[in-house]
């Protein structure tokens, strides 16, 4: 827990340009979710979450998920269950297969390819079907291809598959 | 069609983008006729929110006519007059369906860099960086509205365009900070900054039973709009300790509800403004937290600050022993426009709110740099520049 709140402040200060403490949390951040465990609930293979704003009796049952986590479901398990108070639902799935580690962890994570990201994306997708029946599409770009504007295309590619989820 | 793009650290230019088009069911495609310059356009443009990429449409307080809608689009139909919230929210997710519209979990399609940078992310918001989901913003000729149904609403007739524009944003932000900070009849009220946000917050307090309301600023002519459209009383902070006034104007107590209307480039007459702005350049914190101190030191024993200015990351020298000592109740939050503005509208038409004045120089689209310019550096009493795409 400490370690997510440290990152999490050091990622801010990343985003608004504090160079140095960005940099040392970004490599935390990169190496801090690199090793798993497959099946088992250690910090390093957590069910990832989300709500969604629909009542139990109305979510839909395991078999008619959302395509997003549905195609999934060979490859990570799924838990549904109930809210507290009026939240709604709680979605979640857990990878089956070993998460990439250390160096390859994070190679995996800067080139897209850490199966977690494939797992938020599908998670946040889901929700979104279920709450509005569509997954918003980002406007096309008006943007000019300079060498930092790579860097953001860089950083929305990952957007979707990052977080905190 | 023609936009107006950032292509770098303070500077704008006019550019041919390709026209938006409906990509998703609930959108609407809006032919923009009036939209605004907002101090929170200052931060984008001056490089202090560093997810702008060379090539964004800026822009998020706008107004104008529906030419298309999506199949899903059920509440509004071609030739409607539309104002938009700055926010793009869902509707159905259970922030919007709690009325923290700005809070939407499914607008933002980078979640993932808001996520990192605040803990969760807010929705999207028209022109508002990549950090909020990279949309293009209003200053163009037309423009993509998401989840239409939920974040457009119809002008009344009778209402002119200079003044509904401001529904989009600075009047449900301004209303929320006097509503969200508990503004009570009888209330002494403290606003920082007399710009478009403050000056609504500051009507807003009046309107919702304020004994009285203070606004502090530095700009003459922003205070005497304070005075003459929210019957408020000012204080100039570079003439006077804005402390003893505040206390002696509240026989000692301290205003109750204090709003910050100001944001993270607030300026100061003393040596603190040179400290924070030495740390800001340095990039050792991403903020000036210049009045939200000064508010929080006000505030009256047990009372209420709210925060409206904008602020990306981290501050220093917050004072918490203040905060926890007193007793106060601290908030903030982007606008829930959403939640406001069809009641906000219907004030403007029966004249309770006074938005025109704010519109101090409407000019074409292809002059938004020089409007920025203007705006930036409170030129010809400039409060808010509004250009017209179709002039």
């Amino acid at each position: 827990m400490n370690r997510s709140v440290g990152g999490t402040l050091i990622a801010g200060a990343g985003l608004v340009g504090a160079g140095i403490a960005g940099a040392a949390g970004a490599v935390k951040w990169l190496t801090s979710k690199a090793e798993g465990v497959p099946g088992d609930r250690t910090p390093r293979n957590r069910w990832l979450m989300v709500t969604v704003n629909c009542p139990p009796g109305q979510f839909p049952a395991a078999g008619d998920l959302p395509e997003p986590v549905a195609k999934l479901t060979d490859r990570a398990e799924v838990t549904i269950r109930p809210a507290p108070g009026d939240r709604g639902t709680e979605l979640g799935m857990r990878l089956l297969e070993q998460p990439p580690a250390g160096v390859a962890g994070v190679t995996a994570r800067l080139s897209g390819a850490d199966p977690r990201q494939e797992i938020r994306s599908a998670l946040r997708d889901a929700k979104s079907l279920i709450e509005t029946g569509e997954v918003i599409k980002p406007d096309e770009p008006t943007t000019h291809p300079t060498p930092a504007g790579k860097l953001f295309d860089f950083a929305t590619r990952r957007a979707g598959g990052e977080g905190r989820l | 069609m023609k936009a107006v793009c950032w292509e770098g650290v303070n500077k704008l230019g006019i550019e041919q983008v390709p026209d938006p088009k409906i990509l998703n069911e609930q959108d609407m495609i809006v032919k923009v006729t009036a939209t605004v310059t907002c101090g929170s356009d200052l931060h984008l443009i001056g490089g202090y929110i560093p997810a702008m990429r060379s090539g964004d449409v800026i822009g998020h307080e706008f107004l104008g006519e529906v030419v298309e809608t999506g199949p899903r689009v059920t509440r509004h139909k071609a030739g409607d007059r539309v104002v938009v919230c700055s926010f793009i929210s869902c509707g159905r997710c259970w922030y919007c369906a709690h009325d923290e519209w700005s809070l939407c979990d499914n607008s933002n399609t980078n979640s993932g860099i808001a996520q990192a940078a605040w803990g969760y992310e807010t929705g999207g918001v028209f022109g508002y960086s990549h950090a909020m989901g990279g949309f293009r913003g209003s200053h163009a000729e037309y423009v993509r509205v998401p989840f239409a149904d939920y974040g457009a609403f119809t002008v009344p007739d009778g209402v002119d365009d200079e003044s509904a524009v401001f529904a989009s944003d600075a009047v449900p932000t301004g209303w929320m900070g006097a509503d969200l900070g508990g503004v009570k009849p009888g209330d002494v009220v403290a606003v920082w900054g007399s710009g478009g946000v403050g000056q609504m917050a500051a009507q807003a307090a009046k309107l919702l039973g304020a004994g009285k309301v203070i606004v502090i600023d530095q700009l003459p002519d922003r205070l005497s709009m304070a005075e003459r459209y929210a019957e408020a009383e000012t204080i100039n902070y570079a003439d006077t300790d804005v402390q003893a006034e505040l206390r002696e104007r509240t026989g000692g107590r301290g205003p109750d509800v204090c709003i910050e209307a100001v944001g993270m480039e607030a300026h100061s007459p003393g040596p603190q403004f040179w400290y924070d702005q030495a740390k800001q350049q340095l990039r050792l914190q991403s903020d000036r937290p210049t009045a939200v101190r000064e508010a929080i030191y006000a505030c009256r024993k047990g009372g209420s600050v709210f925060v409206l200015g904008v602020f990306g990351g981290l501050v220093d020298k917050f004072p918490l022993g203040a905060l926890m000592n007193k007793g106060l109740t601290m908030r903030g939050a982007q606008q829930h426009g959403q939640r406001y503005i069809p009641m906000l509208l219907g004030r403007i038409a029966a004249g309770e709110l006074q938005t025109r004045h704010l519109a101090t120089h409407v000019m074409p689209l292809d002059e938004a740099p020089r409007g920025y310019e203007m705006f930036k550096n409170k030129e010809d009493g400039c409060v808010r520049a509004v250009f017209r795409p179709g002039a």
